[in-house]
């Protein structure tokens, strides 16, 4: 609407200058902000040889080679942590799902007599929380440590994602419900029959916060999971990314040519595989992030 | 929150709702276990926590329980760990909180419909970064072969290894925080700024307003409670700073700013020292200040604006 309201009042010259300088500076930022994806993709499709001899900034590929991927693909604790992280993005997935439905579900019912107490026993923990080690102790008290359910069960329902839902859920109208309740429904077909597939997009959301979380996440593993054959790939990638540990290929090491040189390109390499499936699947459901940020950024 | 005001009994109550109180069960217990019972678990900043003996009968420390506090409060690192915390956030505060309100300003300028969207997939991108890929980057571009001093090298700047002087570390860290959330914390914005009446444009635009004045009269004015309630808001957490990105871009060379409560209060748990009680009275202390400042930043909120927190 606004478009058409500028198109009929002639633009003068000083805000052609304007809307230059601005699509300008728009694309610079988008340089800014793609460039470090944008370099590790060059450098892990760079010839190894050509990158270790390269100095300046690095705008293109050198060369073409395919063989930091046929590697990465080959590295058992990326395969092993990533094996984990995709055990750990289903099970957590179910888990976060279920319990923020049922939770969304419980703040919508304003007619309960314990609503009160529900929603302040749930808002409490937003303002106050027993902090790393009484939770630390607490996770190894219930049995989880060193389980994968130590980074599954803690971080089950995040009360923030259940408000979003809950006013999802809210906008729906109560005469629905009650319909239902007229038909001789309960609660648990106004859950599954109207509220979860009339709030989708919601849904759909809730999917990509949580997933994101598991996905990104490496600190609970990192203290809570100290067994390396069940750690996350992001563990895999602090380790090579941050410690700076070298890539090791075991028996594999032989057969690498220019093995030493190698290291670079199979660390971005590594990058790319861990976060191009998140990058690939956010713009999907972009014009839903909205109505969850109005009110999750006044409530957090 | 609108309560009926129904006077219902306990019986029918839960006769009709009791597969509410079903649904809400797992919930309720897991609020208890992860979220109720470690708060109980804090008395373990008034005791020597053993091992053996559990949170519960672990003794009392001397002075009334107060020794990991004395401890912490005399020490040399209260002073560092705060100043480093509080000056970090306040570095977020002046830089972080204006850029993506301009950034949503200078979005909703563009022309080109199809260009803003793309701007905003861009823009959001660094969202879905893990935080291990982003210092994982951060500590390549670092160093003193890598993008940040090949691009200070155009300028005939002198090869510095960034992350290894104390000098650096904050505008590293606010800069590539702001880097990360710029898009993503624009969306808020860009919601206040399209639920603004176009008409108000309509007739500036006939009393002869250009683009600044009406950003100046309108836009900026259409988005003030907005801006208010998340300003104070964040000024709530001056003193919370995240422990996960400064854990993975410290080190040595940069502890002198780069410690900040959290960072140490996992040190202390975890580290060396590995002294549980002692990690876990300084988180207390932390959270009380956290706490206290959401509730002012809160109560200063309501002032301000009609939206109640909660």
């Amino acid at each position: 609407m606004a478009k058409t309201v500028k198109s009929r009042i002639k633009r003068s010259a000083a805000d052609h200058i304007v809307d230059t300088i601005l699509v300008i500076f728009m694309i610079l930022l988008g340089i800014v902000m793609l460039y470090p994806m944008w370099y590790e993709l060059v450098v892990s499709i760079s010839d190894a040889t050509k990158l270790i001899k390269h100095r300046g900034i690095q705008l293109w590929p050198l060369g073409f080679d395919t063989i930091a991927y046929r590697l990465v693909f080959k590295y058992p604790q990326l395969l092993e942590g990533y094996k984990n992280t995709l055990i750990i993005l289903v099970l957590g997935l179910v888990v976060n799902i279920v319990l923020t439905s049922l939770g969304a579900y419980c703040l919508t019912r304003t007619s309960c007599k314990f609503h009160r107490f529900m929603t302040l026993f749930v808002l409490v923990t937003m303002y106050f929380s027993g902090g790393l080690i009484p939770l630390y102790l607490t996770v190894r008290g219930v049995g989880l440590y060193n389980t994968i359910w130590a980074v599954i069960i803690p971080t089950a329902l995040s009360t923030y994602n259940m408000i979003i839902l809950r006013s999802a859920f809210s906008s729906i109208p109560e005469s629905l419900v009650e319909s239902v309740f007229i038909d001789g429904g309960g609660h648990w077909t106004v859950l599954f029959k109207i509220f979860i597939p009339l709030s989708l997009p919601a849904m759909a959301v809730q999917i990509l916060y949580y997933g994101v979380g598991h996905w990104n996440s490496w600190f609970n593993a990192f203290i809570y999971i100290p067994d390396v054959h069940k750690q996350p790939v992001q563990l895999v990638l602090r380790k090579l990314l941050i410690s700076g540990s070298n890539i090791d290929m075991g028996a594999e090491t032989a057969n690498i040519p220019n093995y030493e040189m190698m290291a670079k390109s199979m660390k971005a390499a590594m990058v790319i595989v861990t976060t191009v499936p998140i990058l690939a699947i956010y713009p999907l459901l972009q014009r839903y992030f909205v109505g969850g940020m109005m009110i999750g950024s006044l409530k957090e | 929150m609108a309560q009926k005001k129904k006077k219902v009994s306990f019986a029918k109550d839960m006769q009709k709702n009791y597969p509410v109180y079903l649904m809400f069960l797992p919930v309720l217990a897991f609020y208890i276990i992860f979220h109720y019972y470690p708060m109980a678990g804090i008395v373990m900043a008034f005791k020597n926590y053993k091992a053996s003996l559990g949170i519960w009968g672990s003794p009392w420390t001397t002075m009334h329980g107060f020794k990991h506090f004395y401890k912490f409060f005399t020490g040399a690192y209260f002073l560092r760990t705060v100043t480093n915390t509080t000056l970090l956030s306040f570095l977020q505060l002046i830089f972080g909180f204006p850029a993506p309100i301009l950034l949503a300003l200078m979005l909703t300028e563009l022309r080109s419909n199809k260009f803003k969207r793309l701007m905003q997939t861009i823009t959001y991108l660094p969202h879905f970064i893990s935080t291990v890929v982003i210092c994982g980057m951060l500590i390549e571009f670092c160093l003193t072969d890598g993008l940040f001093n090949q691009v200070g090298a155009l300028f005939g700047a002198e090869a510095v290894p960034f992350l290894s002087r104390p000098q650096y570390f904050r505008t590293i860290y606010v800069a590539s925080g702001i880097w990360q959330q710029i898009g993503w914390n624009s969306i808020i914005y860009l919601a206040a700024i399209a639920s603004i009446d176009l008409q108000l444009y309509e007739a500036a635009e006939l009393d002869g307003a250009g683009r600044f004045r009406k950003i100046w009269h309108i836009t900026l004015p259409g988005i003030k409670q907005t801006i208010v309630v998340l300003f104070i808001m964040q000024v709530g957490r001056i003193m919370s700073v995240g422990h996960e990105k400064v854990l993975l871009l410290q080190t040595d060379g940069n502890l002198a700013t780069s410690e900040v409560i959290s960072s140490y209060v996992y040190k202390q748990g975890f580290g060396q020292n590995n002294d549980f009680s002692y990690s876990t009275a300084v988180n207390l202390f932390n959270s009380v200040i956290n706490f206290s400042l959401v509730i002012l930043a809160n109560y200063i909120s309501r002032k301000f604006s009609e939206t109640s927190l909660f």
